[in-house]
């Protein structure tokens, strides 16, 4: 197991980058620490899956070193770096038993007879597959190979970290739930490195204490769940992460606060002050569809608003609400009741507003 | 105009593909097929595109027995999951293919791609080429070629599974928008329960080639006919607990005890399985009479604004889903609570007996 550490890493897949518009990976430095759950979060195209195959070493990056305790390990292949890695799609040879799957590596490493019988023995048993230890693999389901191609990675006791990339994309929803609480297990009873690589905002904040999550080839935000959730430090992050995403509005400078059409939000007094110390024009302000309030009543700190939508979607509703020229989304439990076009008043909590400039998140100094 | 499905089977070499199914599908209907890998969608799919011939029964289309027919002879496209464009023509000469073939005037033409590229907002990106292309637009280009025929049957077999959850968020919802005034035959299948919720019209739940329910979208939500059509539509699946009734009170797996109060009470003697949704579930009682139980946190995993607490006891699990961040450690002990009014109850033949009279709970 090791810390995985990239140091002034970029990665351009052109041989003569002339601009950033080049780059996969834009200059970034970035510490996984050793025995952590992680998640690398973002759309296709972000960078993410060449930020794993630099970390594998199936790609050496053009810039900058990637350091496995300290030591650099550009050069090394896959194999040598001790990464072991599950893919979307299972890799098992169909024609070997389960057991013969899971020996294999093993055997590869001349680990002695009797522990790879009892290694292979406490895997299975894990994964939840010792009755299947005697099956050629080509039987068995899309879950079951899965678990077998997981089972492969977790055999070996010298590795460094495990790589996932997108490893339940194959799985039905049903058993998906079942695959990431055994991966939460296998971490928490191994205290393995392992980076989780998906666009599922659910998988990588149900696997992952940290999520990293990508825009652009480059890191935006890395933090817990909850952080990505409640304070998101970019626009993107607030856009991406949650169901709806962010409610993102643009607004102007307004006395005490900002304002956009004919509504002016007070902001706190801190973020007032750096309101107004910066020069940009690019302001916005985000809000969660779960921290909007809606009341059938008016009050002092409400804005009417009309209901264009309500959406059911079973657990929840998504209720769509127009307030000046601006369409809100509105999150509400699955008791709330409205009929379109009616009018109601929506309140925005203070400590749910989130200022951004030039798109990043304006904090409190500490 | 509808098409209908009569007595329709697919067998090859023995495996049933689709069993015996009757349904009718009426213009002018966003109709789901939702059922894992395998169920038989995209075979059912193949069979009413004229594909695939039925072993037995007979495919209706606007009244006609078009059993036989080939699909060339009928006005139908096709959505796939891996999206498929002519990789040498441009975005607008992919939508117009269909078009150009049918022979229809340049100016028609014309109007129709930029009209459908509008709607997909793909208008900018008319004269590129699907290589140039990210994922989503790719998808949105195939997805224009489809609907720029004004086909009367259009078939979506799994179309956003390839896509990152966001884009297909916003996909999903300019497609239910698109139907809405459309009068053609909308199908479209997924593995997914939340796809069916937040694309809504009429969900068919399909297990091992057979139709399991059929109905509104959440007409069957609410009444799922048994505990296989419970747990395909919910995510995460309900919770499924066996319990015993007998004159005076309801006992779990043995484990617990409770009175026999409200809904509850109509329940004659026997065993019986009890469904709950794990939104259900709560840590605190909002009603004197929900059924506690004591169990031990087995996993808590946070979304960022929700919690699944996986809970269990020595006879049974249960995952619940809660608002907001909850940390709990493996192994400690809670305490949780289900409201009587949000059981669902199904009998030894795991069909549905009771439905949940959707009182509030309290909270709004």
């Amino acid at each position: 197991m090791a810390e995985i550490q990239l140091k002034a890493l970029a990665h351009s897949y052109s041989d003569t980058p002339t601009g950033p518009d080049d780059y996969a990976i834009r200059q970034l430095d970035h510490v996984w620490h050793k025995g952590g759950a992680y998640a690398l979060l973002g759309p296709s195209g972000c960078g993410k899956s060449t930020m794993l195959n630099i970390i594998s070493g199936l790609i050496q990056p053009s810039e900058g070193d990637v350091l496995f305790d300290g030591k650099r390990v550009n050069e090394l292949s896959p194999r040598d770096r001790n990464i072991a890695q599950v893919f979307q799609f299972p890799v098992v040879y169909d024609s070997m038993t389960v057991y013969e799957n899971l020996a294999f590596p093993l055997k590869n490493n001349k680990v002695s007879a009797s522990r790879i019988k009892a290694r292979v023995r406490e895997i299975a048993e894990v994964l939840e597959i010792e009755d299947k230890l005697y099956k050629k693999a080509k039987n068995l389901t899309a879950d079951e190979k899965q678990k077998v191609s997981m089972g492969r990675g977790l055999v070996r006791e010298d590795v460094s970290a495990i790589l996932f990339d997108e490893p339940l994309t194959v799985i039905d929803p049903q058993l998906k739930w079942k695959l990431r609480r055994k991966l939460k297990q296998i971490h928490e009873q191994f205290d393995i490195t392992m980076v989780y690589v998906t666009h599922d905002q659910l998988e990588a904040s149900t696997f992952a204490d940290k999520i990293a999550v990508m825009y652009g080839g480059q890191i935006v935000q890395f933090g817990t769940p909850t952080e990505l959730f409640e304070a998101p430090n970019h626009t993107f992050v607030g856009y991406f992460i949650g169901s709806p995403g962010m409610n993102i509005v643009e607004v102007e400078r307004c006395s005490g606060g900002v304002c956009f059409d004919s509504t002016v939000l007070p902001l706190e007094p801190w973020q007032v002050a750096i309101l107004t110390r910066m020069q940009s024009n690019n302001l916005k302000i985000g809000i969660r569809p779960e921290f909007i309030e809606i009341s059938p009543i008016p009050s002092d700190d409400t804005f009417e608003a009309q209901v264009l939508d309500v959406e059911d979607l079973g657990t929840y509703k998504n209720v769509t609400v127009q307030l000046g020229e601006q369409e809100l989304k509105v999150r509400q439990n699955e008791e709330f009741e409205a009929n379109i076009s009616s009018r109601i008043h929506l309140s925005f909590p203070k400590q749910w507003l989130m200022l951004y400039v030039d798109e990043f998140l304006v904090q409190e100094q500490q | 105009m509808s098409l209908t499905l009569e007595n329709i089977s697919r067998t090859v070499d023995g495996v049933n593909y689709v069993r015996d199914a009757n349904l009718t599908f009426e213009a002018g209907s966003f109709n789901v097929l939702l059922g894992r890998t395998l169920a038989g969608k995209t075979s059912m799919m193949r069979l009413m595109a004229g594909l695939d011939r039925p072993t037995q029964g007979r495919l209706i289309y606007k009244g006609e027995d078009v059993t036989g027919k080939s699909v060339q002879s009928r006005n139908i496209s096709m959505i796939y999951q891996q999206f498929i464009n002519y990789p040498t023509l441009t975005v607008y000469e992919n939508i117009a293919s269909p078009l150009r073939l049918a022979k229809m005037a340049k100016s028609e033409i014309d109007r129709r791609v930029k009209e459908t590229a509008s709607m997909l907002r793909i208008e900018p990106l008319l004269k590129r080429y699907p290589l140039e292309l990210s994922g989503g637009q790719q998808q949105r280009t195939a997805m224009a070629r489809a609907l720029v025929k004004d086909a009367t049957l259009v078939l979506f077999d799994e179309p956003l599974v390839n896509l990152d959850y966001k884009l297909r968020e916003e996909l999903r919802a300019e497609l239910r928008d698109l139907f809405r005034e459309r009068q053609c035959i909308a199908v479209y299948a997924t593995t997914e329960a939340n796809e069916a919720l937040a694309l809504g019209g009429t969900t068919t739940i399909l297990h091992e080639g057979g139709v399991v329910q059929t109905g509104p979208v959440m007409d069957v939500y609410r009444a799922p006919v048994n505990t296989l059509a419970a747990q395909l539509f919910s995510e995460p699946p309900m919770n499924m607990i066996r319990g015993r009734v007998t004159d005076t009170e309801v006992t779990f797996d043995e484990y617990s005890h409770h009175a026999l109060t409200q809904e509850l009470e109509k329940l004659t003697p026997g065993d019986y399985w009890f469904g709950i949704r794990p939104s259900h579930i709560a840590l605190v009682p909002a009603n004197d009479d929900d059924l506690e139980m004591s169990m031990e946190v087995a996993l808590s995993e946070i979304s960022g604004s929700e919690t699944f607490m996986h809970v269990e006891n020595s006879h049974f699990e249960m995952v619940m889903q809660l608002m907001g961040v909850h940390q709990y450690h493996t192994g400690a002990p809670v305490k949780v609570y289900l409201p009587i009014n949000k059981l669902f109850v199904f009998d030894n033949d795991e069909q549905l007996v009771h439905t949940p009279s959707r009182i509030s709970g309290g909270a709004v």
